[in-house]
């Protein structure tokens, strides 16, 4: 194994572990402080794959800014309330189950997948995470489908604005 | 050769740090004095020099009492998580030519983005010493960082736009032939406006100082904290305007070159012999100064104040001084 890959076993057991106990936590804000570790863990992934832009703009958009949001609503809500739910495992064996068939599924149409199979990473990266190439990537190539992205975006946060407002309204 | 490049860098970076730390801590209390006509601390060494030295050894033998219903393990996590943020910042600062850890082709990007964690450690640190006072401290801290980020990502985008790189030895190179306060004109001087705001903001210091109003919340976030975990809070507070005035000096004041007068040989020449890192400092020390300036100059924002400070005025303000530049960068008015 080359150092990169053992680098590569080790972050990926981190996120793996981090995700999990994001799971069995009982405290959500715990739950919440793990799942920063996972975003942590795939932030490195990112950077030992030579794709600096992703891993730091996954650090400022998910550990920055959506994380706190989190945070800020859960310590907002009493959940107090919500530590006293019962626990409910009558939907555990069909979670099971749709969760590994999904599973399964991806791994056969990834195996199966040819065009997949050739793109390695690893290797022959050295500058293809580079902003750089990344802005002509997405602004030559695919620069219509781009757009349209950030217009859906738009529409979002409009949509979000208008919801709130609409309710003040209404009172 | 790179095993002791291990060894030492952390060691000069540890070193560097609890010197810059303990001469700040100084720093402030004698501009305060200065400002507020007192002498501030003479009594230990030669003009009060040690006398912070002293103050961190009191802090150090402190007990450090931690009250009963807290989350142990969190509360103990958050003084260390706000501490290696200012460490992490460092790694591409240029304090020279050739003094620089990794000059990461994205420098620019990777400071906002760790700067934006830092205010993860105080929301822990809020909510962990589980008292009213902590919580409301770290909301409202919350809620200030992540507002004056987005103005203060959109000061820092208008010079690298008019550098054209997030490399901070690249954008450094871009103002050989002047700083770009000086050669950027109307724009460059409003976002430098803004970005001095929004580092007083993110650094949590008066007048945006809501995260600790005294006179409201005891002491905010860190109420609970005693002995050296406060001192590790108060620590990274000072090293983050250490790291942050470093970055206006980068983007704003040229880096660590001379000041130069253009037709002036002589007068260049002398600047020249003036070794790099004398200039980083020199410069951003004065950028530390004006900080420190406000402190004791404003009275301190509420909170609604503070936030309409932001959405309503920072906000647009810097979005249309973006408009602007780019306008003058499309009409050549702005030679790279």
């Amino acid at each position: 194994m080359t150092p990169q890959a053992i680098l590569f076993c080790i972050l990926a057991i981190i996120a793996i572990v981090a995700a999990i106990m994001v799971i069995i936590q009982k405290n959500p804000i715990k739950s919440i402080l793990w799942l920063l570790v996972v975003f942590f863990a795939l932030s490195a992934i990112y950077f030992s794959l030579n794709a600096q832009f992703l891993a730091i703009i996954n650090l400022i958009v998910y550990a920055g800014a959506i994380m706190v949001l989190f945070l800020f609503v859960l310590m907002l809500i009493n959940f107090k309330s919500l530590e006293t739910i019962q626990k409910k495992y009558r939907f555990v064996f069909y979670a099971v189950v749709i969760v590994c068939g999904v599973l399964t599924l991806l791994m056969l149409l990834i195996n199966q997948t040819q065009s997949l199979q050739k793109v390695s990473i690893l290797n022959d990266s050295n500058n293809v995470g580079l902003i750089e190439n990344l802005g002509k990537t997405l602004y030559l190539d695919y620069g219509v489908p781009f757009e349209l992205t950030s217009i859906l975006f738009l529409t979002a946060i409009i949509g979000a604005v208008l919801l709130s407002k609409i309710k003040k309204i209404e009172i | 050769m790179t095993i002791l490049k291990f060894i030492l860098i952390p060691i000069i970076i540890i070193a560097l740090f609890s010197i810059i730390g303990m001469f700040l801590v100084y720093m402030e209390r004698k501009v305060c004095a200065f400002m507020q006509i007192r002498i501030g601390p003479n009594r230990v060494g030669k003009f009060g020099m040690l006398q912070t030295v002293a103050d961190t050894l009191k802090l150090v033998l402190k007990e450090n009492f931690s009250p009963k219903y807290i989350d142990k393990f969190l509360y103990n996590l958050a003084p260390l998580l706000a501490i290696i943020i200012p460490f992490v910042l460092t790694i591409p600062i240029a304090y020279s030519k050739s003094w620089q850890i990794w000059d990461i082709n994205i420098g620019v990007l990777f400071i906002t983005a760790f700067s934006s964690l830092s205010v993860i450690s105080i929301l822990i640190a809020g909510w962990a010493s589980n008292n009213k006072y902590s919580m409301i401290g770290a909301l409202r801290s919350g809620a200030q960082i992540i507002s004056y980020e987005l103005s203060g990502g959109l000061a820092i985008l208008t010079i690298v736009m008019f550098s054209q790189s997030l490399k901070i030895s690249e954008i450094i190179a871009s103002q050989a032939n002047g700083w770009w306060i000086i050669k950027g004109h109307i724009p460059v001087i409003v976002s430098f406006c803004i970005y001095m705001i929004t580092i007083t903001a993110e650094c949590n210091r008066a007048p945006f100082d809501l995260t600790e109003a005294e006179s409201e919340l005891t002491a905010g976030f860190h109420t609970e904290y005693s002995g050296m975990k406060f001192a590790l809070f108060f620590l990274a507070e000072y090293l983050n305007i250490f790291i942050l005035s470093a970055l206006g000096v980068i983007l704003y004041l040229g880096g660590w070159q001379p000041f130069h007068l253009p037709n002036l040989l002589e007068f260049n020449n002398i600047m020249d012999f003036i070794p790099a890192p004398i200039w980083f400092f020199f410069k951003v020390f004065l950028i530390i100064f004006i900080i420190m300036w406000f402190r004791w100059t404003f009275p301190r924002l509420r909170i609604d104040q503070l936030l309409k400070l932001e959405w309503h005025f920072l906000l647009p303000l810097s979005l249309l001084n973006l408009i602007f530049g780019f306008i003058l960068i499309m009409l050549n008015f702005i030679v790279k």
